[in-house]
């Protein structure tokens, strides 16, 4: 055995200097503009004595707004790189045709729509709505915090940490090429001998546990924590959907841990269970993938459907109609969720019986989804609309989403299935309902909760700029896709034959750079609101004439939430106070028992990126090293009695008198 | 993560809004006597697969191999009874509910799973020209 023993090997792995990829210009380029800019941002921390400040109150916070608000910057964030890899692959398939190679060889264009799939989905589809959720949530029924603050904090730090390690893959070895669910065999040893499927493995896994663990937590605070009188059916509609996604999390996240188990055995050990021999069968992966990958559809609209529904019963002056109708929607879409995973892969081959049954179920599942559109167009009915920004949002969504919808609806029919399965119209219909469904949703939930965590309006200049940019730029991106989709053109070529094609993927292009023109009015959003904030300021804490829990305290709220605990009486809780002229108590405050931060996540969060690189590298003395220090931390965190702490009464009589001074200067 | 527990119920308790009016019940909990019932039926239910695969008494694996998944469905109920305290009313019904949820999931993706792989392996597997000529229209 120690004959060969290299110590090279010993210490560091499989990772040498070759794995740098300094002879690929795009990626020294990228990296270089990363490398300075994450220099400026640290040089401005130092600079501007942040790190202090910036530790104590944000990344050992356990306070859920602050936690809901870093899960929407880091999804922000990766948003760009996600948006990055999408507008190098429409210039790619936009110049490449018939001699003309483009500049993306195809080694490097698979890792793009690999890269660009996972970092959408898990890295900002994800944390939007995991952060809308922390953030919404505890405010909407009453509460002052999640039911686990640390373990909120945890979960953060653990989708941070996949993140980075996504982030790893780019300067670090390569990212997986096989697409985003990484089906094998290509995804198997022989497949894929590399580090990008272990790249992709490691960073789902981790972030896995966050998303889990956070799933887990918001059930928990929906089902425990909801003020005095706030029965099932008098919960806000966003908290319904937030109950129903955080069910399927908890029970579809296991599949994908166990899944990407199997696939780290076959890669790892060298077992069998989806080679092609030897008793594995790779069809298990797609059918078990699927399993996990249908409700995951689900996690992410369900919330949005929250969010607009929330929207639309505030800017049109009404009670939500049909709320019960709605939740029953919700929940049956949620149990239906989980009927239909097999229309992923009609073609795969199962034969008439089965296919039938997963289409007649995808095509009912869209009946509930119908409801829903006809209970957003019956509350606006002769409603009193304002126009603002989030309305457009919905407004937007609601024409989208439909046309989507109906693509779906299509892609349903196994016949029709098989001519288009992995065509570009299926690209163009996902991309449909996610873009116009959930990333609509989101941002029209961040516009609308955005004056109650930072305490001033965003700019509705910059914003409808966003939205217009956004809605045409999706319209000119994508309506080319189902066209080409429909002449039989496959998703994931770097190159194409036909130059009568090239019209659709230029167009398409064009498409992409409107969306980019849409995000960048979404940053400038931010900063012009930013800079106007005392002209946007919102002295009321109820910026829209809102109607739950939420808007009946201060913009931010104060650490606490509610000085007093609401009681509600009515399913639009806050709207039924207002009502009834609800009073602010002024006095009788007392002392309010509150978690303390720590740093444990934060810790962990590292720890975990280290150990997954090492498991990726194949550096097992560092992976063993960090596996214990994560247990020593963890059990050491046990130890830390330093918990929790009160809130001084005199400190919440400050903090309620200077909000009853700014309603009275405002009135 | 019990202390985490205590902080969210702690913030509401401590300022007398206590979330007590919910009427949940709690888990109910064990008695001696149902911890003994428990662990006499859990070792019994252990020892009969033990001794079917030791004498092998029915003869036919696997007959014994479905006898024995038996066993361990009544094992799981057994816990899930007498020492986790599972009933239908604890925690207002929830625990119940979950694990209706948690049994049609289960159910859906394992005779799914099942269902789909089968067809998948008539349909798609390698065949033997033998094989072929019998299959085929």
């Amino acid at each position: 055995m120690f004959s060969n023993l290299d110590l090279q090997k010993l210490v560091f792995g499989r990772l040498t200097l070759e794995a740098i990829p300094y002879h690929e210009p795009i990626l020294l380029i990228t990296f270089a503009a990363v490398a300075v800019g994450g220099l400026a941002v640290l040089g401005a921390l130092t600079y501007f004595r942040l790190w202090g400040y910036l530790w104590r109150e944000w990344l050992t916070s356990v306070d859920h707004k602050k936690i809901g608000i870093m899960y929407v910057i880091l999804a922000l964030v990766m948003l760009m790189r996600g948006f990055a890899d999408a507008l190098m692959m429409r210039a790619q398939q936009a110049m490449a045709f018939g001699p003309e190679e483009g500049y993306l060889p195809p080694h490097h264009y698979d890792q793009i729509f690999t890269a660009h799939g996972v970092i959408m989905i898990f890295f900002v589809a994800m944390p939007l709505v995991t952060g809308l959720m922390n953030f919404v949530v505890p405010l909407q029924i009453g509460a002052r915090d999640v039911a686990f603050p640390f373990l909120n904090n945890f979960s953060f730090w653990m989708t941070v940490s996949g993140a980075l390690t996504v982030m790893l893959s780019l300067f670090v070895g390569e990212f997986a090429r096989t697409g985003w669910l990484a089906y094998p065999p290509l995804s198997g040893p022989a497949g894929s001998p590399g580090v990008g499927v272990d790249y992709y493995i490691w960073s789902l896994q981790i972030a896995g546990i966050g998303t889990l663990l956070s799933g887990i937590n918001l059930i928990a605070t929906i089902v425990k924590m909801r003020a005095p009188g706030m029965g099932m059916m008098k919960m806000p509609i966003f908290t319904w959907t937030a109950l129903c996604t955080n069910i399927l999390i908890v029970a579809a996240f296991p599949i994908l841990t166990a899944v990407l188990v199997l696939l780290s055995l076959d890669r790892y050990v060298g077992t069998h269970f989806f080679s092609n021999d030897l008793g594995g069968n790779p069809m298990m992966y797609v059918n078990l993938i699927w399993i996990w990958g249908h409700p995951e559809v689900y996690i992410l609209i369900l919330p949005a459907f929250g969010v607009f529904s929330e929207i639309v019963s505030t800017f049109s002056s009404k009670r939500l109609f049909g709320y019960a109708s709605m939740v029953y929607a919700t929940v049956v879409i949620t149990i239906l969720s989980y009927l239909v995973w097999l229309h992923h892969f009609f073609t795969m081959g199962s034969g008439a019986s089965v296919n039938s049954f997963f289409g007649i179920t995808t095509m009912i599942i869209s009946i509930p989804t119908g409801a829903k559109i006809f209970n957003w167009l019956f509350t606006m009915y002769r409603g009193r609309i304002r126009f603002e920004v989030p309305m457009l949002w919905t407004v937007g969504f609601m024409v989208t989403f439909v046309i989507g919808g109906m693509t779906g609806v299509l892609l349903a029919v196994p016949p029709a299935d098989f001519v288009l399965h992995n065509s570009l119209f299926l690209i163009a219909h996902f991309h449909n309902v996610i873009i116009g469904g959930v990333l609509f949703g989101m941002l029209a939930g961040i516009t609308y909760w955005f004056p109650k965590a930072f305490g001033y309006k965003l700019d509705p200049f910059w914003g409808k700029m966003s939205f217009w940019f956004w809605l045409t730029g999706f319209w000119v991106a994508f309506m080319p896709l189902y066209v080409l989709g429909l002449m039989g053109v496959t998703r994931r070529l770097n190159h194409f034959d036909d130059p009568s094609l090239q019209i659709w993927f230029v167009i398409a292009a064009f498409g992409a750079v409107l969306i980019l023109f849409g995000i960048l009015s979404f940053i400038m959003t931010l900063v012009v609101s930013f800079v106007k904030r005392e002209e946007l300021r919102d002295v009321t804490g109820d910026p829209w004439g809102g109607r739950t829990l939420e808007w009946s305290t201060s913009s931010p709220p104060p650490d606490y939430n509610f000085a007093f605990t609401p009681m509600v009486h009515d399913g639009d809780a806050w709207w039924d106070m207002k009502r009834r002229g609800y009073s602010r108590p002024l006095k009788g405050f007392r002392p309010i028992h509150m978690p303390s931060n720590t740093g444990t996540g934060v810790i962990l969060g590292m720890i975990s990126i280290v150990f997954s690189f090492a498991m990726i590298w194949y550096i097992w003395w560092l992976a063993a090293a960090t596996f214990v220090a994560m247990l020593v931390v963890t059990i050491a965190h046990t130890f830390n009695y330093n918990r929790d702490f009160y809130i001084p009464a005199e400190a919440v009589v400050g903090a309620e008198n200077k909000r009853t001074k700014m309603l009275a200067g405002h009135v | 993560m019990s202390a985490a527990t205590d902080h969210g119920h702690g913030a509401h308790a401590h300022d007398g809004h206590g979330h007590d009016d919910h009427g949940h019940g709690g888990a109910s909990h064990g008695s001696l006597k149902g911890y003994i019932t428990g662990f006499v039926l859990a070792a019994i239910l252990t020892a009969i697969p033990f001794w079917l695969v030791m004498t092998n008494a029915i003869g036919n694996n696997q007959t014994t191999g479905l006898v024995i998944m038996a066993f361990a469905v009544v094992q799981i109920v057994v816990h899930m009874i007498y020492f986790l305290h599972m009933n239908t009313k604890s925690e207002s019904g929830w625990t119940f509910l979950a694990l209706v949820f948690t049994l049609t999931l289960v159910v859906i993706t394992l005779t799914g799973s099942i269902w789909v792989m089968y067809h998948l392996n008539n349909n798609m597997m390698p065949m033997s020209p033998a094989d072929m000529k019998h299959h085929m229209p």
